[in-house]
């Protein structure tokens, strides 16, 4: 009755998970879903989800984050989440007027089979003048992670609105779960180049506001819908990520067929071409973003763009002796991995592992895809968790490891240097502002990753050298 | 605007509230209003709490499998505590609170460690029984620990998972203690469900199962301090000092090996009495160990509670060491109050915060001269509010029913009489125990509590009242700073601490000095300053 997916997974032969290093769908919904003007996320289960969802996301983007839930009760699990679905609805439309409300599941509604379209059609028909938008997104955690989640939400947000039409001068950026930092790089660039781009979605502000005169109860920010219809009528889409929502999931039962990212939907629906690349990371597919940039805009790389290219290759040239055959544990997000690994793969590391808690059944194709110098030698692993990570840089003995404060506790017990990108990062201050993209993000993460190496030279050599 | 006065006396909130509760719905608003009570300690009122909040309306309360794992289990060190269900509870409860806890080398501490069965769609499909079963034979393998406990997570009780069968079947193959907890998060209104189920859990499958020969002349159990940021060792130390045997602590710094045998002391003093007070009931019920309410946040409360303590066990040369002790700490915690409080004395405070920390906190910053003009609990009951006095009146509604109660009898061999006697004669002299008499007793007349506090109201009683700290957690952190309002986390403590006893005091004096007088704050321009409004919100409900 039901096609089960087997991927073939290099998983560690653990049967639980033991210090997971993937979160849950609804959470990367809801980052999603804040990239868009005036929307409120609710998560359609019991409360323990939305709280600890939002607990999780302050701790990372340390704003305020405002995610409703419908507070399922005992008697919810039994006759379905109707009820409490409107209720939640009216309630939010109530307090926070919204443009939007995001709705993403959980693995309790899920499980139970609430059909949120019925509910929202039986809503409709009873409040007939309300003139909020809905979107749905389907995120039972037990149908990948927070990744899949935010993949998800952006196709929902895309599929709804997006309008097709004759094909105009703008572009759509899909530009993956990346930091705030990042996505306001990418608009400048984009700007710098006089392309109007609209971003898939842009939560630059609204996850990260500066000190407000007034309160606002939905922050500022985010793609408006209007620019979300016009998606459909753009020249082209550029989606970061090879992997993206795309993968097989391990059992992946019910949403096989439709999770498709918002660039194919938009390319098969509305016939705008989506050109599909890795995260731009590092040198190389900094350059193929650029070079996309320059043919969909007609006009040449600004000069500020060749010069942060020009010193980030004379600093890779001065720093080659400190990571030259250095080696590196990478791990986070299928595609923030595959990136990340592109980059270190350029500026002469060893990659020693790359893992994700992701199981697209990809992972180990792109990797060795996008890092020629060590395609022969990489370990790669999907599904894996952060005792499996310990367990084989124990047996390893990495020089650094590269990835979210999740991996802490493994540099501390090894005694190695960590650098923390990607998310969450909630034992720095500053984690939503860490840039990764383009010359100057790969600058910044390139002089971390060497000081990393010399300091731990430094702190480690009995001769206390000062001048490296 | 300039800031209210309040040295005649608090104002009355009725604008406030009614302000607060028009832009609800109807039927909202008659809710909301039971739980916002004006206080007046002189008479008692009674205030709407646990029951289910509003669905849509932006709750900072947790679900019953947050309270259960999370807050009771969660900071035990020997027990591998393994979460049934798919990834995210597990991973969301990965040490984030900050419980610290003292292993001996050697000894093991899972307390880094979240487990999970992270089930995937066939096991939503064909059931999670199999795996999770694996996955506790791995446990054991890997870790040889001496228990495990099961949390169930919300898909689990749908599809009929039977952890308890599980738990059964998996004890007798690997003959260690195993057992489950059906702690759903929709099972309860909030994290207390599942602290009521946690306690229920290990009574019945922990306490009681090794009866320990005396290590100490007086025994005593800790209940309900969860040891954030290193407060039990506070306590700890000030016991040992004392000559007063800790059994054990539930649950900050503490084992299961030391619950099994926690049934011998000889009186248990609880701290937080929302989390825990069932244990100590059933304790006493069972095994005739008396309880009385304690609270060591704040100089003079721990002072209290020390003496309250010698006094039951009526050891003159325990009550000099105890004299002793206070008299010299407080002539140190009265140096820096000295120095602080005349820069901190008249501001305002409010506080919302867990099941008694909203109350313990506003002893601390009396002693400061700091005014609480609003607070309310996040997960309380009627009782923590009221005092326990109002326990046989409150309704028993279905989600209260969903939770088992206990049945539990005398243990005829092992009930300690004497202890029953002791208890019977002192409180012929006035000595009180079970004697929890809530929060709104010791609060200013008209200050407002409210239970179950969301965001909206929180933006609205900072416009109102301007207070110069509000005491909550993560998640409300950054609003209340986007006012220009110093918030401090009473859940994690901001990375500080200890405050409990007196060193805490001091910790927590001058950390009140640092957020209180800081700069900071006067570069952001609070919103009152110019006329505030607020952007996309009221309307009435027609
Ligand atoms: S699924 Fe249930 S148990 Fe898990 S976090 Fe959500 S409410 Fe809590
Ligand atoms: S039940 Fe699912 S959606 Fe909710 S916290 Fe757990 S994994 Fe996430």
């Amino acid at each position: 009755m039901f096609e089960l997916n087997s991927v073939q997974k290099q998983k560690s032969t653990y049967k639980a998970t033991q210090n997971a290093c993937k979160l849950c769908s609804p959470l990367g919904a809801s980052v999603a879903y804040k990239g868009f003007e005036g929307c409120v996320p609710l998560i359609h289960g019991s409360q323990g989800c939305a709280t600890y969802i939002r607990r999780y996301l302050i701790s990372h983007y340390k704003e305020p984050i405002d995610i409703a839930s419908s507070n399922f009760t005992q008697d919810s699990t039994i006759f379905g989440g109707d009820e409490n679905f409107k209720a939640a609805v009216l309630n939010i439309i109530n307090s926070y007027k919204p443009q939007i409300v995001g709705i993403a599941s959980t693995c309790l509604s899920e499980t139970i089979g609430d059909d949120v379209n019925l509910f929202l059609h039986h809503f409709l028909e009873e409040y007939k003048d309300i003139s909020t938008e809905f979107v749905i997104a389907s995120t039972p955690s037990y149908q990948g992670s927070h990744i899949d989640g935010f993949h998800e939400a952006v196709s929902a947000v895309v599929k709804k609105f997006a309008l097709s039409g004759p094909s105009q001068d703008h572009i759509n950026l899909f530009t993956n779960f990346i930091s705030t930092e990042d996505i306001r790089l990418i608009k400048e660039i984009t700007a710098d180049f006089g392309l109007d781009s609209i971003l898939l979605p842009d939560y630059s502000e609204s996850l990260d506001n500066p000190v407000w005169d007034t309160y606002h109860r939905i922050p500022e920010g985010g793609t408006s819908i209007a620019n979300v219809e016009r998606s459909g009528s753009a020249k082209a889409s550029i989606e970061f990520g090879t992997i993206l929502n795309q993968g097989n999931l391990t059992g992946r039962v019910k949403n096989k067929k439709l999770s498709r990212t918002g660039g194919k939907y938009l390319q098969n629906e509305m016939d705008v071409p989506s050109i599909e690349m890795p995260i731009p990371i590092g040198i190389t597919q900094t350059d193929r973003f650029f070079e996309t940039l320059k043919e969909l805009s007609g006009n040449e790389i600004p000069e500020k763009y060749t010069k942060q290219r020009g010193r980030l290759i004379d600093s890779y040239v001065d720093a080659h002796k400190y990571t030259f055959g250095k080696r590196a544990v990478v791990y986070g997000e299928e595609d923030f991995v595959v990136a990340m690994a592109a980059f270190l793969d350029e500026i002469g590391i060893e990659l020693a592992l790359v893992a994700s808690g992701g199981e697209s059944g990809m992972l180990e194709e792109e990797v060795k895809k996008y890092c020629p110098e060590n395609k022969d030698k990489v370990v790669v692993k999907e599904g894996f968790d952060f005792e499996s990570i310990k367990e084989w840089s124990q047996e390893n003995k990495p020089d650094i490891l590269i990835g979210h404060s999740k991996g802490y506790y493994i540099a501390r017990e090894l005694g190695i240097p960590i650098i923390r990108v990607g998310f969450p990062v909630h034992d720095r201050i500053g984690g939503q502002r860490i840039k990764h993209l383009g010359y100057t993000g790969t600058q910044e993460l390139f002089d971390k990753v060497v000081n990393a190496l010399i300091e731990y030279k430094q702190t480690t050599s009995p001769v206390g050298y000062k001048y490296m | 605007m300039p800031k209210r006065d309040y040295t005649n006396g608090l104002p009355d909130p009725a604008e406030l509230k009614e302000e607060l509760l028009k832009k609800y719905p109807r039927k909202v608003a008659k809710k909301r209003a039971k739980s916002m009570v004006t206080n007046n300690p002189a008479e008692s009122k009674e205030i709407l709490a646990n029951v289910r909040t509003v669905p849509g309306i932006i709750t900072q309360r947790g679900c019953t499998y947050a309270g259960c794992k999370g807050v009771v289990l969660g900071p035990t060190r020997d027990i591998i505590n393994l979460v049934h269900g798919p990834i995210g509870c597990s991973f969301y409860a990965w040490l984030t609170r900050r419980n610290q806890t003292r292993a001996m080398e050697g000894d093991p501490n899972f307390i880094t460690y979240a487990f999970s069965t992270d089930m995937q769609d066939e096991n939503i499909v064909f059931g999670g029984e199999k795996k999770l079963k694996e996955a506790i034979r791995e446990a054991f393998e890997n870790f040889h620990p001496t228990s495990i406990g099961i949390f169930s997570t919300c898909p689990v009780g749908l599809i009929g998972d039977d952890v308890h069968s599980v738990a059964r079947d998996m004890k007798a193959e690997l003959g260690i203690n195993i057992f489950g907890f059906s702690c759903e998060g929709y099972r309860g209104v909030s994290q207390s469900a599942g602290h009521h189920i946690a306690n229920n859990g290990i009574f019945k499958h922990v306490v009681g199962n090794e009866d320990r020969e005396r290590t100490g002349k007086y025994q005593v159990n800790l209940l309900g301090e969860y040891n954030i940021g290193g407060d039990a060792f506070e306590i700890e130390a000030l016991f040992e000092e004392i000559g007063v045997t800790l059994i054990s602590t539930y649950s900050g710094n503490s084992t299961v090996e030391s619950f099994a045998y926690s049934h011998t002391a000889d009186l248990n003093m609880v701290m937080c009495h929302r989390s825990i007070n069932y244990i100590a009931e059933m304790m006493e019920e069972k095994y005739g160990i008396p309880w009385f309410k304690v609270n060591f946040i704040g100089a003079e409360s721990t002072a209290k509670s020390l003496r309250k303590m010698a006094e039951y066990f009526g050891d003159s040369e325990m009550i000099a060491k105890v004299e002793e002790v206070i008299a010299r700490e407080m002539l140190k915690v009265k140096a820096v109050a000295e120095a602080v409080k005349p820069k901190v004395e008249g501001k305002l405070a409010m506080m919302f915060v867990g099941g008694s920390r909203a109350h313990h906190y506003q002893d601390l910053f009396r002693e400061l001269g700091v005014k609480t003009v609003s607070a309310g609990y996040e997960f309380a009951h009627r009782d923590d509010y009221e005092g326990r006095e109002v326990i046989p009146s409150i309704k028993i509604d279905a989600d209260t029913r969903n939770i088992e109660d206990l049945v539990v009898t005398k243990d005829d061999t092992r009930y300690r009489e004497d202890l029953a006697e002791k208890k019977a004669k002192l409180e012929e002299s006035g000595y009180e125990f079970k004697d929890y008499k809530g929060m709104m007793p010791d609060m200013q007349k008209n200050a407002l509590v409210i239970d179950d506090v969301n965001h909206w109201e929180t933006e609205k009683l900072i416009e109102f009242y301007k207070p110069d700290i509000f005491c909550a957690g993560i998640k409300e952190k950054y609003v209340v700073q986007k006012y220009g309002v110093p918030l401090k986390q009473l859940h994690s403590y901001d990375y500080g601490g200890p405050y409990a006893a007196f060193g805490g005091a001091i910790n927590f004096y001058k950390e009140m000095e640092r957020m209180l007088a800081t700069d900071v704050w006067k570069l952001v321009d609070a919103p009152w300053k110019h006329e505030p409004e607020i952007v996309g919100c009221v309307t009435v409900d027609a």
